[in-house]
Order: C-alpha cells, then sequence, then structure tokens
C-alpha cells in the first residue's frame, strides 16, 4: 500500500492544571493519551466519541494549533510533531480546518469576502484575476451567492456561515481537510445539506477528510473508516460497514445503541447498554480500561489490566477485553486476555 | 459527482435570508455591525441629547478661542480682562442687579475683578475638553497596548501587565498630582507656565488611568482569543501581528469607544478638582475649577458665580455618560 497522507503514532496531550500564583502544576488534563491512526489519501477517517473525549484536541495537534506533549505526526512523508510555527506556514496550506461552532468561526467585523480572502492574503498566494475573482469563484462552489461578498456573517443562517467557513478551507486547495464536528451546530435538516457538500466536493477536488461527530449517525454515510475515542484513546477502528454492522466494543456499541433505530426487537438490548452518567474526568481517568465505570460488561480484570488495541480476526482495531461479536469466541464470556490473545 | 453542490438545498436555505433582506441590487451590500448600532442609537433619544451637546461643547471648546475664530471675540469680552468699574468696591460683587447678567454679558460679571463669566466658561471648556480629551487618548494608547498583550499572550506578561494594573489602580493619584504639579519648575521639556502645567496634568491623568481601559481590554481579548476564528487565522499561517491587528483590534473598537466615552468626564471632573486645589491651570487662565475656587469665598454675595461653573461641568459630565451608556447599549451584542 502507497505512504498514507498523514499518520498519527502515540499522540499524547496534556494541559497542565496549576494552583495558585506561581502557577505550580498540580495535575494533567490527559485530553489525547497515546492516539495512534493513519489517514489514506482520497479516503474519510471518522472519529467519534462523547464531547470531552479529547477529539478536538487531536484535530489541533494534527494541524498545529496545539503543541503536542509526545507522539509523532507525519505529515506527507514530512515529521511536523515539533515544526516552528514559521516553518509550518507554508505546510498550513495542504492541510485545513473546518470549526464545529459557525458562530464562532467567522469574525463579526470582516465580510464575507475578507473572510474567504484571507487565506490568500496571509499566505501571500496570487490569483489569476484578483482575490475578488477567486472569492466569488469558491462562494459559487459551496453553494452561496457570489454577490453576497460584502455582506457580514451575522446576515447569514447557521447552515451558510458554514459554507463560507468551508470556502475559506477551500481557498488554499488543501489535501487533508479535519472537520470538526462540521454540522453540529446546526439545525437538523441542514445537517445532511452540508454533509452532502463535503461530499461532493471532495469527489471534486480530491480531498482527504478527517471528520469528528460526537455520534455514529452524522458520519455513517461519509466514512470509509471510522475510529471511535474514548476518553483520549481510540478503543475501535474500523471499517465502516464492519463498524456499523458488527461494532465489537462495548462503547462503540452503546454508541450505535444511541443512534435511533425504528426496530422494536432491538429496543430492549438497547437499554441494556444505553449509556449513563458522563464521560469521567480526563484529569483523573479511571486505571486500565477507562470504559469500565460504564461497561455493563466489566469484570475484575478491566479493572487492573489495560486492553490494548489490537487487531481482531474481524479487522477490527479494539482494545477491549471482552468485545462483543466476536466470531472467534462468545461474546461476554471472561476468558483470560492473554488466552484471547493466542486465539487472534 | 458530476453535479458538486447541492442545489435544492442551497437554495431553500438561502431564500428566507434573501426575503429578510429585501430584493435589489441595495440588498446585497451588508449592514456591518457599526452601522447596526448606529441605526440602534439613533433611536435611543436620551443617548442622542447627550451627543448633541456633547457636538455642541466640542465645537465650542474648539472656536472659543484663537486659532479658529474666536466665540468670545463674537459675543463677549476677553475673558482676561478686568472691568473694575462695574464692581461695588464695599462688597466686590457686580455692581448691577443679578450679578451683572444683562445682554453684553450674558451670564453676569465675575466678583472683585468684573471679567465676563460667559467668556471665561467658554474659555475653561476649552481648557477642560483638551485635558479631558488628550489623558484619555494617552490612556487608550497605554490601555490598550498593556490589555491586548496581557490577554493575548497570557503567562508571566499578564502576570506582571495585572499587577501593574493593581499597583496603578492603588495609587493616590489626587495627592500624588498636588505634589508634583507643586514642586513643578517653571519650565521644563521646553515648556512653561501653563502650557507645562496643562502638560503635566495630561500625562498624569492619562498615565495613571490607563488601568480602566486596559482592564476592559484584558478581558475582551481574552474572551475573542478563544473564539474559532483566531484558530481559523492561526491554522491559515496568520502571525501574532496579524491576528492582534487584523482579528482582534476591529472586535475591540466598540468598548473602547464606549469605556473612553465614559472616562472623559472623569477626566473632566480630575481636572476641575485639580484646578480647584489650585493646582491646576493657574491664573488669569480661566478653568471650570478655578472659578469654583474663586465663588466660594462670594457665594452669598454673587451665587451666580459658584452656580454657573458648576452647571458647565455637570452638564458636560452628564451629556458625555449619557452619550456613553448609549454607545454601550447599542454596541452591546447582547442586544442584538
Ligand atoms: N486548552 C485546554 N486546557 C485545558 N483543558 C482542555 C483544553 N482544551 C481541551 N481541554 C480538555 O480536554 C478534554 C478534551 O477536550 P476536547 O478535545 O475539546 O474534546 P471533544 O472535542 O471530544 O469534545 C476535555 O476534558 C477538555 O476540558
Ligand atoms: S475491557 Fe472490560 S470494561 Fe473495558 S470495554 Fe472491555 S469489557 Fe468493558
Ligand atoms: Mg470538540
Amino acid at each position: 500500500m502507497t505512504e498514507p497522507l498523514l499518520s498519527v503514532r502515540d499522540l499524547t496531550k496534556h494541559f497542565p492544571v496549576t494552583k495558585g500564583l506561581l502557577r505550580r502544576q498540580v495535575g494533567a488534563v490527559k485530553a489525547v493519551d497515546g492516539v495512534s491512526f493513519e489517514v489514506r489519501k482520497g479516503e474519510t477517517l471518522g472519529l467519534v466519541g462523547e464531547s470531552g473525549c479529547g477529539k478536538t484536541t487531536t484535530g489541533r495537534l494534527i494541524t498545529r494549533l496545539l503543541e503536542p506533549t509526545g507522539g509523532r505526526i507525519v505529515f506527507e512523508g514530512v515529521d511536523i510533531t515539533h515544526v516552528k510555527q514559521g516553518r509550518m506556514r507554508p505546510l498550513r496550506r495542504d492541510m485545513q480546518m473546518i470549526f464545529q461552532d459557525p458562530y464562532s468561526s467567522l469574525n463579526p467585523r470582516h465580510t464575507v469576502g475578507t473572510i474567504v480572502g484571507a487565506p490568500f492574503r496571509i499566505q501571500n498566494v496570487k490569483t489569476e484575476s484578483g482575490i475578488k475573482k477567486a472569492v466569488q469563484d469558491l462562494l459559487e462552489l459551496v453553494g452561496l451567492n457570489p454577490e453576497h461578498y460584502n455582506r457580514y456573517p451575522h446576515e447569514f443562517s447557521g447552515g451558510q456561515r458554514q459554507r463560507i467557513g468551508i470556502a475559506r478551507t477551500l481557498a488554499l486547495k488543501p489535501k487533508l481537510i479535519i472537520a470538526d464536528e462540521p454540522v453540529s451546530a446546526l439545525d437538523v435538516s441542514i445537517q445532511a445539506q452540508v454533509v452532502n457538500l463535503l461530499e461532493d466536493l471532495q469527489g471534486e477536488l480530491d480531498l482527504t477528510y478527517v471528520v469528528i461527530a460526537h455520534d455514529l449517525s452524522v458520519v455513517r454515510h461519509i466514512s470509509d473508516r471510522v475510529a471511535v475515542m474514548y476518553l483520549g484513546k481510540i478503543v475501535e477502528l474500523a471499517e465502516r460497514k464492519a463498524l456499523y454492522d458488527s461494532p465489537m466494543h462495548p462503547y462503540t456499541n452503546a454508541l450505535l445503541a444511541a443512534v435511533p433505530v425504528p426496530d422494536p426487537r432491538k429496543r430492549a438490548d438497547r437499554d441494556r447498554i444505553r449509556l449513563t452518567g458522563d464521560v469521567p474526568s480526563p484529569i483523573n481517568p479511571p486505571p486500565a480500561c477507562r470504559f469500565h465505570t460504564r461497561c455493563w460488561k466489566a469484570q475484575d480484570i478491566c479493572k487492573t489490566q489495560e486492553p490494548p488495541l489490537e487487531a481482531l480476526a474481524s479487522g477490527h482495531l479494539v482494545a477491549c477485553h471482552f468485545p462483543e461479536n466476536a466470531p472467534d469466541k462468545p461474546a461476554g464470556v471472561g476468558a483470560h486476555p492473554a488466552e484471547e490473545r493466542a486465539t487472534t | 459527482m458530476t453535479a458538486p453542490l447541492d442545489v435544492t438545498g442551497t437554495a431553500a436555505e438561502a431564500q428566507p435570508e434573501a426575503v429578510l433582506q429585501g430584493v435589489g441590487a441595495k440588498a446585497i451590500q451588508g449592514r456591518s455591525l457599526g452601522q447596526i448600532a448606529w441605526t440602534r442609537l439613533k433611536r435611543d433619544k436620551v443617548a442622542i441629547a447627550g451627543a448633541v451637546i456633547v457636538v455642541l461643547l466640542v465645537l465650542v471648546a474648539a472656536l472659543a478661542e484663537r486659532p479658529f475664530g474666536g466665540l468670545i471675540a463674537l459675543f463677549g469680552d476677553d475673558p482676561n480682562v478686568p472691568n473694575q468699574d462695574a464692581i461695588d468696591p464695599l462688597t466686590s460683587a457686580p455692581l448691577a442687579p443679578w450679578g451683572g447678567i444683562s445682554l453684553e454679558h450674558p451670564l453676569g460679571l465675575e466678583p472683585v475683578n468684573g471679567r465676563d463669566i460667559f467668556a471665561r466658561i467658554l474659555s475653561g471648556a476649552q481648557i477642560s475638553l483638551l485635558v479631558a480629551f488628550l489623558a484619555t487618548l494617552l490612556s487608550v494608547i497605554i490601555g490598550t497596548l498593556m490589555g491586548v498583550l496581557a490577554g493575548y499572550f497570557g503567562g508571566w506578561i499578564d502576570t506582571i501587565i495585572s499587577r501593574l494594573m493593581d499597583m496603578f489602580l492603588a495609587f493616590p493619584l489626587l495627592l500624588f498630582a498636588i505634589a508634583i504639579v507643586g514642586a513643578m519648575p517653571d519650565r521644563a521639556f521646553g515648556l512653561s507656565g501653563n502650557g507645562l502645567r496643562i502638560g503635566v496634568i495630561v500625562f498624569i491623568i492619562g498615565f495613571f488611568s490607563w488601568p480602566y481601559i486596559a482592564r476592559i481590554v484584558r478581558g475582551q481579548t481574552l474572551s475573542l482569543k478563544e473564539r474559532e476564528f483566531v484558530d481559523a487565522a492561526r491554522s491559515l499561517g496568520a502571525t501574532n501581528g496579524h491576528i492582534i491587528f487584523k482579528e482582534v483590534l476591529p472586535n475591540l473598537v466598540a468598548p473602547i469607544l464606549v469605556y473612553s466615552t465614559l472616562l472623559i468626564p472623569t477626566n473632566i471632573l480630575f481636572e476641575a478638582a485639580l484646578s480647584f486645589l489650585g493646582v491646576g491651570v493657574a491664573e488669569p487662565q480661566a478653568s471650570w475649577g478655578g472659578m469654583l475656587t474663586r465663588a466660594v469665598d462670594y457665594y452669598q454675595s454673587a451665587p451666580h458665580f459658584m452656580i454657573i461653573p458648576g452647571l458647565a461641568i455637570f452638564i458636560t459630565v452628564m451629556a458625555f455618560n449619557l452619550l456613553g451608556d448609549g454607545l454601550r447599549d447599542a454596541l452591546d451584542p447582547r442586544n442584538r
């Protein structure tokens, strides 16, 4: 297989928790704690997990808005883990981010023309027939009226604002786009339109996406592969179909159970695995398997021994001692982890 | 993948907007937040009244004396020329009834030396506004710089600047001003007399009131830098300078405008207090505070001499405050 466009190894980000006037460090928010994955050229990787699981932080680490605490980020064969902001500048053209909140991602004092034209000015990119023409082409590309060039963000609806944001990310013709919950702030009726737009743009402009979402329904039809994140770690990563048809990690099962299904026979099952409570604090994450405080299958070993992220026969990467839907062993039977590994 | 755009969706979404804005060529031109605020301000009768008074005051102050013409010369006497003939040598009060108020002297005469109060009020307005504006300008410049640096960069820069602000705010400014002006030589920095005094007063007021602006600016910057448009600029490769000047500062114009409008009356009062205490502008140059000092001794025989500068200060301070409050309401995003 060809070299991946983006490769992330053991990425960690610990935000220091400080106290007092002297800013003494008393702990750390382990927002991202050892995350590894690859993104292949032209694919869409979904990154899913409840709010607070570290998805945004992961996106900001990759785009180098944050300095990683540890690990390695390789983009197009270049190690950008600790590249200085100045050296990062030219690389930024190839990697852009779509932000979650269309009300906060557009400067209220700037016109649409200024906002969408900013990439050209900041990167000093010459456009063939002027920035204005380039901006208008971009507005048209994302389905906005190019005549709205002189309008201000507050004159647009949420969905239109998100389109403006998308136009801005497209200006420099990036290769990789990290979309951080691009539709979660939008009305449900508009979400599909924006997702469709992203999908259409991908085909047209040869884009690679990492699409972040807090539930499994949004990324369902645009992802090629899906990574499920819990408390700073990836707990399951699989091809889209495999993940949705036979989710293996209990957390993935719980997330899927939260997606409305019309089938009444499955309801009882869903009640059993419904997620209750909040994500525990990433300052003091539960030891060993971080999901054990909310997992209905948790055994003693889950509290003492961390399950590694391993490839199972089904092709899933799963971090669980007792995965569901495992073809090579009955789900939920407490086998010793050593035996488990032997069977895979 | 031949049709890249979700055309039906776009049209459906764009339509309500188009209807709201009205159709036609003009609808394409956007209305900035500033224009919206202006529309809102125009509906606020009280603020507009304040604004009208402020504009009149500024015009009067600018035109009162040379170099711009001289309203004083047009309407009355030289503010600094005594008119002993009009004064009762026994009581020191003006001979004519009502404090000498007449067509010739619309606000009457000053006790003791009979100078025209109208001329002196205009001349004092010039001093008051000049000192207040320059001092405010100085504190806005320092305050914005310090506030943006502290809020944007955080860390030890923020710690130092914040402690500095606490120190400056705890400073006994009035006592300090009295001491400095009292101990000042007659000539310094190429200035002398009232020029020097005004320069020093402007410096003291401006240099010690920047923390009021810096606090506001720091708080706003702290919240602005968390907004995603700052991250968007950074992920495009923008430098800190670009982000501060192009992304953050345009959003600070409104709060700075509001708080400097509210700082001006405070500075007017401070200048009046200094002049009242005899360490402000020196005689014979008129100032509202100085007039009040002199009025204290004659409040029974010539009460108008106390009431008129008092009213001038009151109306001016009031007008700026009303305008400032109106601006704040008009620019407040929560009212949108
Ligand atoms: N700048 C920061 N400083 C301290 N903690 C942070 C910071 N950014 C995020 N966090 C914490 O890191 C965790 C993960 O946050 P985030 O990546 O935003 O999660 P998600 O996007 O999955 O909702 C949360 O507990 C959040 O409070
Ligand atoms: S390791 Fe144990 S606690 Fe963790 S998800 Fe699997 S079964 Fe649940
Ligand atoms: Mg997030």
